[in-house]
């Protein structure tokens, strides 16, 4: 019943086989996200294993290079370790902090969102106060805050364990506002309709009538926000791991990877950090070319 | 017997602006009376008819009688029903483009009662109820799988009502059921709500603004104007003889197939805010019959003959 009707799924369908950006960028993510899921069955070499670092072998340049050795395509940093491997290991981390800091900002953000737009008043202005208050601080700076506190009060043993989870959470404390504010906008529009007076009149649940009625036909809005916000997670989540208070070198993601590159840039070695550097912005550029794409697509005056 | 009594009904809402303008802009709290003081009662079986101009609170008489809005002041009181119980009032909605999910299934919108009030045990049961619901309002049961925006406004008044009979209600509001219909749309759904009435012995309480569509349908009516009643009688009474200034005014707007151009008195002046209304007669500003003493005391209602009538000039 929540999903889209055939009609619409159609058209959207059509849409999406008319733009060849929108084509072009689902399959560049599709085989992204892919190959980060089968990194383990992919990757030379898994670069959490230090067992399976050579130091023989570190600094190698590209296979393309004279002095490139097989089976390092895209060369190997100080420590030995396998770019390509690092990389495919890194996507699969940034992925799924993507997800799950968009999955989880979408389940605060639309439960706040509803509650604040369907029963108003002082609910509504609590909530959406603290979200302003939130919104009015960069998102950069709360992230800084929440991951330098919290992995303070962890204890150390778990710090490395917990950082993607301590990601997550900065990451959503900044991104569910966003989806509050949507829905609870389109919340207030759906609340006066009459199909929500005619479940008022049947004494449906006030948890009902949000979740089966309102919440359906506000859905359109947010699906944009979120694929937009995956990319934009996907970066915060990078930057973090740049400014050193994100994913550890042990655990690298494409953030961490850019940053340990970073430092060996005017050594010559550029491979280290221009491949996770390419390999964030084909990630992000396509996430975000599928995101124009839905939002021009679901938007009734461009159709 | 009467289905409902509503006796000194009143609903006034907070229209202030926010406590911050109101502070830096020094304006005082506002408040709109939408129903002040009304009385009228609803015989079993039978319907009244509520019209007036837009604004006048018909609506929210609509809304206060199926509980949607609590009362001010004042008290309604259904009559007990078939099962004991008091009767319960259900609603068919001005705007069927607004009044049906557009995202359910039509068979999921009119099994809703049935699931939410249990009238049903089982899957089988709840549909066969709504084709057989589907069939009564002149559809066809395969119309159920269909999504709202596939039908016409007609096909969807006749959802909406297919809806409402779901819960078996022996009463039921409806608020200006075919004012967003088209004009030949508008007899067929009446024709439906009239068969209904005598198949299911249903009570209605009707409100238009239209005097031809309430003349079809109803064996009373009360005139609105402002918030208040200014006029009830029966129907044929009403158009015989109107009694009131207001309703003499309604009944000459109705457009005369036999006569397009006879001499019309129009009305000076508009409707006043209903924030800031006159004082006395509401309806002294814009009355050919007005007298010093109409812009001072609010007329009572008066019993003339079996018409009840609040006006200093009759």
């Amino acid at each position: 019943m929540i999903s889209l009707s055939l009609i619409r799924k159609s058209d959207l369908w059509y849409s999406f086989t008319r733009s060849r950006s929108a084509m072009v960028a689902a399959i560049v993510l599709a085989m992204l996200i892919l190959t980060a899921i089968f990194a383990p069955l992919i990757a030379p070499q898994n670069p959490y294993d230090p067992a399976q670092l050579d130091m023989w072998k570190s600094e190698l340049p590209p296979i393309w290079d004279q002095l490139g050795e097989w089976p390092y395509v895209l060369g190997t940093d100080t420590q030995g370790r396998d770019m390509l491997s690092a990389i495919l290991y890194g996507t699969r981390i940034s992925v799924v902090i993507g997800i799950a800091s968009v999955a989880l900002s979408l389940l605060v953000g639309l439960s706040l969102g509803l509650v604040a737009g369907y029963f108003g008043g002082v609910v509504d202005n609590l909530l959406m106060r603290f979200g302003d208050v939130l919104l009015s601080i960069p998102t950069i700076l709360i992230a800084i805050l929440v991951s330098t506190v919290v992995r303070q009060m962890l204890p150390p043993e778990l710090r490395d364990v917990g950082s993607s989870a301590v990601l997550v959470l900065a990451i959503t404390l900044s991104g569910w506002v966003q989806y509050a504010r949507t829905v609870r906008a389109q919340t207030i529009v759906e609340r006066s309709k009459e199909y929500v007076q005619a479940a008022r009149l049947l004494r449906v649940p006030a948890r009902r009538i949000m979740v089966r009625h309102i919440l359906p036909n506000t859905l359109t809005p947010i699906m944009v926000a979120a694929t937009l916000n995956f990319g934009m997670a996907i970066l915060t989540e990078a930057t973090l791991s740049f400014l050193g208070i994100g994913m550890p070198p042990g655990q690298p993601s494409l953030g961490t990877l850019i940053r340990i590159g970073n430092q060996f840039l005017f050594s010559g070695l550029w491979w280290i950090v221009l491949f996770p550097v390419l390999q964030l912005c084909l990630l992000v550029v396509s996430v975000n070319l599928l995101g124009d794409w839905l939002r021009d697509a679901l938007n009734p005056k461009l159709r | 017997m009467t289905a409902l009594t509503v006796t000194h009904l009143s609903r006034t809402f907070d229209v202030s602006a926010s406590w911050l303008n109101r502070v830096v802009e020094r304006k005082p709290r506002q408040f709109l009376q939408a129903v002040n003081d009304i009385s009228f009662t609803v015989p079993l079986g039978g319907c009244l008819s509520l019209v007036g101009e837009s604004g006048c609170g018909k609506s929210t008489v609509a809304r206060l009688v199926t509980g949607l809005y609590p009362p001010t002041k004042g008290d309604l009181r259904f009559a007990p029903g078939k099962k004991g119980d008091a009767l319960s009032a259900q609603m068919i909605f001005q705007d069927p483009y607004a009044s049906l999910n557009p995202r359910w299934r039509v068979k999921n919108i009119i099994a809703e009662p049935l699931r939410e009030l249990k009238l049903r045990d089982t899957k089988a049961e709840v549909t066969e109820r709504v084709e057989e619901l589907l069939r009564i309002v002149g559809l066809s049961p395969t119309d159920g799988a269909k999504f709202p925006h596939e039908f016409s406004g007609g096909q969807r008044q006749r959802i909406s009502i297919a809806r409402a009979l779901a819960s078996e209600p022996e009463f039921l509001v409806c608020d200006e059921p075919t004012s967003a219909l088209d004009v030949s749309v508008q007899a067929q759904i009446l024709n439906l709500m009239r068969r209904l009435q005598d198949e299911l012995g249903l009570t209605y309480l009707f409100i238009s603004h239209d005097l031809s569509v309430v003349r079809h349908m109803s064996n009373r009516i009360a005139v609105m104007y402002l918030g208040r009643i200014v006029e009830e009688a029966d129907t044929e009474t009403l158009f015989a003889d109107p009694k009131h200034p207001y309703t003499k005014l309604l009944l000459q707007t109705i457009p005369d197939i036999a006569n397009p151009h006879r001499d019309r008195e129009v009305a000076a002046g508009e409707v006043p805010s209903p924030l800031n209304p006159p004082k006395g007669c509401t309806f002294h500003p814009r009355c050919p019959m007005a007298m010093a003493c109409c812009s001072i005391e609010i007329p009572q209602m008066r019993e003339i003959g079996g018409t009840r009538v609040a006006c200093h000039a009759v």
